[in-house]
């Protein structure tokens, strides 16, 4: 098949679009694939390749991230831009493809961004302190199926910043959620709960990502399918966070 | 006397305790030395690499209060390919009263390695194992739950026990998460100083020990020491030698690969495991393979058309017409024979444009569809978006990939390779899975080493230190330095007409022909010769476009390739001498009259450990002889 890229090159302050023809590419192909063939063309003509960032190429390390027409990851549901194929594009069509766009995010090149502001947000409390060989049994506390099912559901977060991507107001409160989420519907997580949620929204906010007016682009746009729901519980937890008194 | 390489003295593993297996471990940490901790924050440690190995280490080490460095090469260290495993973690918890012991998860570790690994480590991890999960559960890893509210757990190939413990198919993710999280809690603390986007490009040895590395900033394209007590690499395995694996694009051997050529001896390095679970090659366009847990096989059965010819749809051909040819020639085991019989077996009734087939309709009859989508819904989901197939009405396509590295850099009992100071853990060392790791083993090595193994032992060297400062001016140091600047600007100024992709395919698929799942030394010898041209022809005519004071994706790239040329030619030096087949190392030459491998004891229970000698140069041999003292050698039969 046949494509026309319009990809977002920058390597200064500012950026801008440039088209790129491609023939002769296999429905088969990832998207990330068909970067490598327009990359090694151009390497071939002497010109500087397309800098995107990637890794595991199976869609769980989170590496990857690209706005695709405007959608992060692209058209699919529940799918990385890595795990995109081409398959679902039509012969002929033109795609744009830009990196994520937010203040947080600032972009490194072309469609490189740094999203080291997330690894911030962890680190202000997205943990459950304890010290290697510190733990009881496995078994010494059941945990009900239904909330492990739901900390599963929430742990499934990759941190691509697709959440934050689809935002009007820039947020990552789905990534925050989702960690509060994670850790504070399991038992080992309840005497850091209220702390974490206030502590992770903090340094959220200190970032400079957006707040959360419930738009509800970030779900669907998400490769995980974290729920919403787990902003609801976020907002929740961050309520008693600043209302209780706590060390940490 | 062979002519590709020279035999030198032999290395045993000094630190190695003896007497009861069951208490060597408990001894040797009693016998090592302690750091008090008051001293420890003026004791630092830099480790490479952030999956379950590094990562775990950084963190413990930074709770334990030393000072740590922790380096990676991704943007987070949340992303290291760990990160990718799906099916499982053993622990020996005995938790579904199944006759399970750590005993039995020590024989099955051992036999399963074909009997090329150390009794005395594999013991040690089996100990271990059962910490791992304490520890995890603890940390809010979600592993999958029965309706009581306690651990799931399931049988994983190669194993007649159900000690797999598994988080769906996203274990890797939530163990490295774990570990992630408790990196960045002690970054917070100040404890560690993270460096991501960074890339190790040499380890620096001063007066014979190991006392910083020269790091490459892949943002701002610097390149600059780091300097610590000693230094921990973490950096996994060098699968994508084969172009094609399952690994991670950016997984390099460069950090091992690197400290080799410094002087640490290269243990077993044609040992590589081949998956027989893998997403078939599409065309030429591939970049890598997918896996699909071997925990599939659970529950689908694998098989051929009778007919090879046979061009009809799988749907269509009749159960007659079928061969399940891992039940009909392992009855025992049967679609769970371990990774290397299952892959051979494959590859030898088919091949990588038909692939075999893996078939759920049986499980879908006997559980419902609800319940194999509880089971490997994920799975089946990244199937279809792979290929566009539904595998709950179509069997899915498998073919066997590279995925892991058993051999590595050489390494005593307390993880310490021959450069005093350098410690490697996880799958950038040899030292647990001998010839063949088992399933749901990597998790748990890597865990084991990074947050009991090395901080119960690294104290004993670390009491020695502080050691003399050094700094930019010591001679070594500048050497170091200077030698990874002229490498960027050497791989720049070749300005070629060739991509550093065209000559990774090419190596990829030379290796993967001749060192892959089945060697000879006709096959061998030829990939010998040509390794050397084609290395050569790299320095020649590699493009690599662009300057190295920036972000510049195709340079890392050049580095990493052209380290995989010398590795290489190691990796089929090393399956050429061990005339022997044991676990993923297949010599066509020595095999039962079944077709089975056939193990060579007499000659070959002993660990090569290969010492550097310059590009191109004979390396020298240095062999640790084995012993096994409580489990006997057998051959490995799942028939």
């Amino acid at each position: 098949m046949k494509l026309t890229l319009r990809i977002w090159r920058q390597s200064s302050a500012t950026g801008r679009l440039v088209d790129y023809e491609l023939e002769d590419l296999s429905p088969d192909m990832s998207f990330l694939e068909m970067l490598d063939v327009l990359n090694e063309r151009l390497i071939t003509a002497g010109d500087d390749p397309v800098a995107f960032d990637h890794d595991c190429r199976e869609g769980i390390c989170g590496m990857c991230g690209l706005m695709i027409n405007g959608m992060a990851h692209g058209p699919e549901k529940a799918t990385t831009a890595c795990q995109l194929h081409l398959r679902h594009f039509k012969d002929g069509d033109v795609i744009t493809v830009e990196p994520w766009r937010a203040e947080p995010f600032p972009v490194v090149r072309d469609l490189v961004v740094d999203r080291s502001a997330f690894d911030r947000i962890v680190a202000a409390g997205g943990y459950i302190s304890v010290p290697a060989g510190s733990a009881p049994d496995a078994h010494a506390t059941p945990v009900p199926k239904p909330d492990a099912d739901t900390a599963f559901e929430a742990a499934a977060c990759i941190g691509c910043g697709a959440c934050v991507a689809a935002c009007p107001n820039g947020s990552g409160m789905l990534f925050t959620a989702a960690k509060a989420t994670h850790l504070g519907v399991l038992p080992q997580g309840q005497p850091e709960r209220y702390s974490r949620a206030r502590d992770m929204v903090a340094e959220h906010d200190a970032s400079g990502f957006g707040g959360c007016t419930n738009a509800g682009e970030c779900t669907p746009a998400c490769p995980k399918g974290i729920p919403l729901t787990t902003i609801a519980r976020l907002n929740a937890d961050l309520l008693r966070g600043h209302t209780i008194r706590s060390d940490r | 006397m062979p002519d590709t390489h020279t035999e030198g003295s032999p290395i045993a593993d000094q630190r190695a305790p003896d007497g009861p297996i069951e208490s060597r471990w408990d001894r040797r940490r009693f016998s090592a030395r302690l750091v008090n901790p008051a001293n420890r924050r003026n004791r630092s440690v830099i480790v490479v690499g952030t999956g379950l190995a590094g990562g775990a280490a950084a963190a413990t080490l930074g709770e334990l209060g030393y000072q740590v460095k922790s380096f990676c090469y991704q943007d987070s260290p949340r992303r290291a390919h760990s990160i990718a495993a799906q099916g499982g973690i053993n622990a020996a918890k005995n938790y579904r009263n199944d006759g399970d012991s750590v005993h039995r998860l020590f024989y099955d570790t051992v036999k399963g390695g074909d009997f090329r690994s150390r009794e005395s480590n594999v013991h040690r991890l089996a100990q271990i194992s059962v910490e791992i999960i304490d520890q995890c559960v603890a940390q809010g890893v979600p592993f999958a739950r029965e309706y009581g509210g306690l651990l799931d757990t399931r049988s994983f190939g190669g194993a007649q026990v159900s000690r797999t413990f598994y988080a769906r198919g996203q274990t890797g993710q939530q163990l490295l998460l774990g570990a992630y999280q408790a990196l960045e809690r002690q970054i917070a603390a100040g404890r560690v100083e993270m460096h991501a986007r960074t890339e190790m490009l040499d380890l620096i040895v001063v007066d014979g020990r190991a006392r910083g590395i020269v790091v490459r900033d892949l943002v701002t394209g610097a390149v600059s020491s780091h300097f610590a007590d000693a230094v921990v690499l973490a950096t996994g395995g060098y699968g994508n030698v084969f172009h094609l694996s399952t690994n991670a694009k950016g997984c390099n051997t460069t950090a091992i690969w690197r400290a080799h050529r410094r002087g640490a001896l290269f243990a077993n390095p044609c040992f590589t495991q081949i998956h027989p679970t893998c997403i078939p090659i599409s065309g030429d366009h591939q970049s890598k393979l997918t896996l699909m847990s071997e925990s599939l096989r659970n529950d689908g059965r694998v098989w051929v058309p009778r007919d090879a010819h046979d061009t009809r749809a799988p749907n269509d051909i009749p159960e007659d017409e079928r061969d399940y040819f891992l039940e009909r020639m392992y009855p025992s085991f049967g679609n769970l024979v371990p990774r290397d019989i299952a892959s051979r077996a494959a590859k030898n009734i088919s091949d990588e444009k038909r692939g075999v087939y893996l078939d759920f309709s049986d499980a879908i009859k006997r559980l419902g569809a609800l319940a194999v989508e509880q089971r490997y819904g994920n799975l089946f989901e990244m199937y279809q978006r792979i290929t566009g197939d539904d595998p709950y009405k179509t069997p899915m396509r498998i073919y066997p990939a590279v995925h892991y590295t058993m051999g590595g850099l050489w390494v005593d009992y307390d993880l310490r390779s021959t450069i005093p100071g350098l410690y490697v853990i996880g799958e950038a060392n040899f030292s647990d899975h001998g010839a063949n790791r088992l399933g749901a083993s990597a998790l748990m090595q890597g865990l084991a080493d990074g947050y009991f193994v090395l901080p119960g032992v690294i104290g004993d060297y670390l009491a020695d230190a502080p050691f003399e400062a050094v700094d930019d001016s010591h001679p070594a140091v500048a050497d170091t330095l200077s030698e990874v600047r002229g490498r960027v600007t050497t791989l720049l100024a070749v300005n070629g007409d060739r991509t550093v992709e065209s000559f990774h395919r090419e190596l990829g698929r030379l290796m993967w022909d001749e060192c892959g799942m089945e060697r000879d030394e006709a096959g061998l010898r030829k990939a010998l010769e040509r390794i050397p041209e084609l290395r050569a022809e790299f320095w020649q005519r590699v493009k690599v476009p662009g300057t190295g004071e920036r972000l510049n994706q195709e340079l890392e790239k050049a580095g990493r390739v052209a380290d995989f040329f010398e590795l290489a030619e190691l990796m089929c030096i090393d399956a050429l001498h061990r005339a022997e087949s044991c676990g993923g190392h297949f010599r066509t030459e020595s095999q039962t009259p079944d077709g089975e491998a056939l193990r060579d004891d007499a000659n070959y229970a002993y660990v090569a450990a290969w010492e550097y000698t310059g590009v191109g140069q004979p390396p020298v041999l240095h062999k640790e002889e084995l012993a096994f003292e409580h489990v006997t050698p057998s051959t490995r039969s799942y028939s």
